[in-house]
């Protein structure tokens, strides 16, 4: 145990035991219906530890989806998914596979950080304690060390000023900062972004995106990017992939999606929202 | 505990008797809170603050006593200024005044549910105003009203018990009376209980399905 | 005719305060049911939600007085269990105004927006640490102003206990109208008592939500009512036509 000031893990060796390029999110054949809607079909995909993946494709064609099939809010139909190494849909009992137990699947959502289109912090409590809440209840830290890490994060995101604040009083903008600490404040291993400025004004989503973009830039954290901004997605991810009705039509790192999109729905697609 | 089957049978024709009381106090009562209920809350709507304000004073005070105190107040004191009624008539009177205060909030939230534009349409075609409360408001403000108004029956039906105090013989006064010449206690008052259940529930589950027809 | 003496006036003092205390204790019992009993019925096993519904439908269908004379009269003779007066109204009044007041949990926990059980999941919080931190916190200050109305109803039932003989406020003036033969003035007295209790309680109830709100940095709006209570929500379905859904 290393004893760090730094609100977050920069340094390879000491932090993220995972981020060493090995395979951090595995689906293996993910099917996910709702009703008689086939929303993903036996959808293969991974995601390599301190890589910036960025899904991309039309509204409908899943990509929240599989946040939210990380995030355990839904529940995969068949198939299943592994975040380092442990399933979180299922566990192993005497050498089968069973569905997991609350606990098991708790135990696992730990190592996942996730912010969300709404931002959803919890307006009965004050800035500070949105993001101590969970590092103490949770993982057990003491009040100060929660404390002192919430405030390293606070600052990192520029809200260092406003820990006393109800998230009422806030901009929408400086809402979004304050839930990208919140996840940030659970050291997770990676990072789910559903569409965090979607919901913003135009004039606030510089200044989230900037917060990413250094996060990204500084850290070895993976993060799974659910986007419309295209060119943040250009700017930070390492890949690309291309969702159409439940499948990867298409991946690769950025300039190539971007500048030469072989499949025909990508093209149609960039086209429309470039 | 010893159950008495024949007990619940030799006291099923007092209680006929009671049931019948209490549903004529229960629809005489919600009659009135329902007439008296639209004059408080059309008062309340009034122009002359010498209207609005004693309506408000009123309807606040009854609202906020307790009614058994109302019925006992109006039992003994309405003799003392002349006015000597008959127990039911008391009864109902008691009732239906302290439901009105009830149902004049119903109203008033039912009347400020019909936007604004209908009164504006309603001036700009000059309608007098008889028409404009008869023909538009409240047509559309009573619909929408309906499923609570009939809440406030269910929850009447449960108050009438309390008339036996100043001698209306409903359900609970013949129980009552039965149980004090008999002692079958335990039978009796078992019996006005799950009466009571057995009418309200049905009742409510009615107001929960016009709810969902009529307001929306 | 004679006036009312002093020692009349203690009378009606000493009902005043016992039935301050039966609102107090049989809003305690309340509050304690409306909680257990609103939690429970969203629970996620349906023999839960089958009880505690069956529970809120058999009281609140009944009438608290015929429960009333059940407990006073029937449970000691048909089980050997007798209560003190005041125990066993408290018992009647707590039973069914929590049958009541757990429709007002019920609905106010199903208010909470969905997206916020969902960031309680995200940061792996436990579901009784979501209840306790996230969704009952939110839910709290919502459902004041209904446990309002229902806490002025409770009051105006507390008078129902003058007619088992506790010594309420209500008996008091039966004893005393019995004593000076004046029904008016006494009558008229102790409605004013009774208005003037309401009139406190609501008055406290504005002072908790104004804090309450205030704890999740909400300002309450305002209202210019004299008392201040609306009666919309109606005693026997207190389901607001928004908060819609039985069960899930």
């Amino acid at each position: 145990m290393s004893a760090d000031s730094t609100p977050l893990n920069t340094s390879k060796e000491t932090a993220n035991p995972a981020a060493d390029g090995s395979e951090l999110i595995r689906f293996d054949k993910v099917t996910k219906r709702f009703g008689s809607n086939t929303v993903l079909d036996s959808l293969d995909f991974t995601v390599n530890s301190g890589k910036h993946v960025t899904l991309i494709g039309a509204s409908g064609s899943g990509k929240t989806t599989i946040l939210r099939l990380l995030m355990t809010l839904i529940k995969p139909e068949e198939g299943t998914i592994k975040v380092a190494g442990d399933y979180l849909t299922h566990e192993e009992r005497d050498g089968e596979l069973v569905p997991a137990g609350d606990r098991h699947v708790r135990e696992v959502r730990k190592k996942i950080g996730m912010v969300f289109q709404q931002f959803n912090l919890f307006p009965n409590m004050k800035v500070l304690r949105n993001v101590t809440e969970a590092p103490v209840h949770v993982l057990g830290l003491s009040p100060d060390e929660a404390e002192e890490r919430a405030r390293g994060l606070l600052d990192l995101v520029g809200l260092g000023d406003r820990c006393d604040a109800y998230p009422s009083q806030l901009s929408g903008g400086q809402q979004q900062r304050v839930a990208i600490a919140r996840a940030l404040a659970m050291r997770p291993q990676v990072l789910l972004l559903d569409e965090v400025t979607s919901a913003l004004d135009p004039e606030l989503v510089a200044g989230v995106l900037d917060v990413l973009r250094d996060i990204a830039h500084t850290t070895d954290i993976t993060m799974l990017c659910v986007t419309h901004e295209m060119n943040f997605a250009r700017d930070i991810s390492d890949d690309v992939l291309m969702f159409d009705a439940g499948h990867v039509i298409e991946s690769g790192p950025p300039e190539k999606i971007f500048s030469e999109p072989e499949h025909e729905r990508t093209r149609e697609f960039l086209s429309a929202v470039l | 505990m010893n159950w008495d089957w024949s007990a619940v049978g030799d006291f099923m024709p007092m209680f006929w008797d009671g049931l019948l009381v209490t549903l004529q106090a229960l629809v005489l009562g919600a009659l009135l809170a329902f007439a008296l209920g639209l004059v408080w809350a059309m008062a309340q709507r009034s122009g002359l603050a010498v209207v609005r304000w004693p309506v408000n004073v009123i309807t606040e005070f009854v609202r906020n006593t307790p009614l058994l105190v109302q019925l006992f107040f109006l039992y003994y004191v309405l003799p003392e200024w002349g006015l000597t009624l008959s127990a039911m008539v008391t009864g109902v009177i008691g009732l239906g005044l302290h439901y009105s205060t009830y149902t004049a909030e119903v109203y008033r939230a039912g009347i400020d549910g019909v936007p604004a534009g209908q009164w504006e349409a309603a001036t700009a075609l000059s309608l007098p105003k008889s028409r404009t409360w008869g023909a538009v408001i409240l047509p559309q403000a009573i619909r929408r009203v309906v499923p609570a108004l009939g809440n406030y029956v269910i929850a009447m039906l449960k108050d009438t018990p309390m008339l036996f105090v100043i001698g209306v013989l409903e359900m609970l006064g013949e129980a009552r009376q039965f149980a004090s010449e008999t002692f079958l206690t335990v039978e009796v008052f078992t019996v006005v209980g799950v009466a009571f259940i057995v009418i309200s529930y049905p009742a409510s589950l009615l107001m929960r399905a016009l709810e969902r027809r009529l307001v929306r | 005719m004679s006036e009312i003496t002093w020692g009349l006036w203690e009378i009606l003092l000493k009902g005043v305060w016992i039935t301050v205390q039966l609102t107090v204790f049989s809003a305690a019992l309340a509050a304690a049911v409306a909680l257990v009993v609103g939690l429970a019925r969203s629970h996620r096993l349906w023999i839960v939600r089958f009880i505690s519904g069956a529970y809120f439908e058999i009281f609140r269908g009944t009438s608290a007085l015929i429960l009333m004379f059940w407990i006073f009269f029937v449970l000691p003779l048909g089980f050997g269990w007798q209560l003190v007066p005041l125990w066993a109204a408290t018992l009647a009044l707590g039973l069914t105004y929590g049958a009541y007041g757990s429709e007002v949990v019920r609905g106010a926990v199903q208010a909470v927006a969905p997206a916020q059980r969902e960031a309680g999941i995200a940061l792996s919080f436990t579901p009784a640490q979501q209840l306790r931190k996230i969704i009952l916190p939110q839910a709290w200050p919502e459902m004041i102003p209904p446990f309002n109305n229902l806490l002025i109803e409770l009051l105006k039932g507390t008078a129902l206990v003058s007619i088992m003989g506790v010594a309420d406020i209500a008996f008091g003036a039966s004893l005393v109208r019995n004593a000076t033969g004046q029904s008016a003035p006494v009558y008229t007295i102790i409605l004013l008592m009774y208005f003037v209790l309401a009139f406190v309680l609501t008055r406290g109830m504005r002072v908790l939500e104004r804090q309450a709100k205030a704890g999740i940095g909400q300002r309450p709006e305002k209202r210019s009512r004299l008392i201040g209570r609306k009666a919309e929500i109606p005693r026997q379905d207190a389901t607001p036509a928004t908060v819609g859904g039985e069960g899930r």
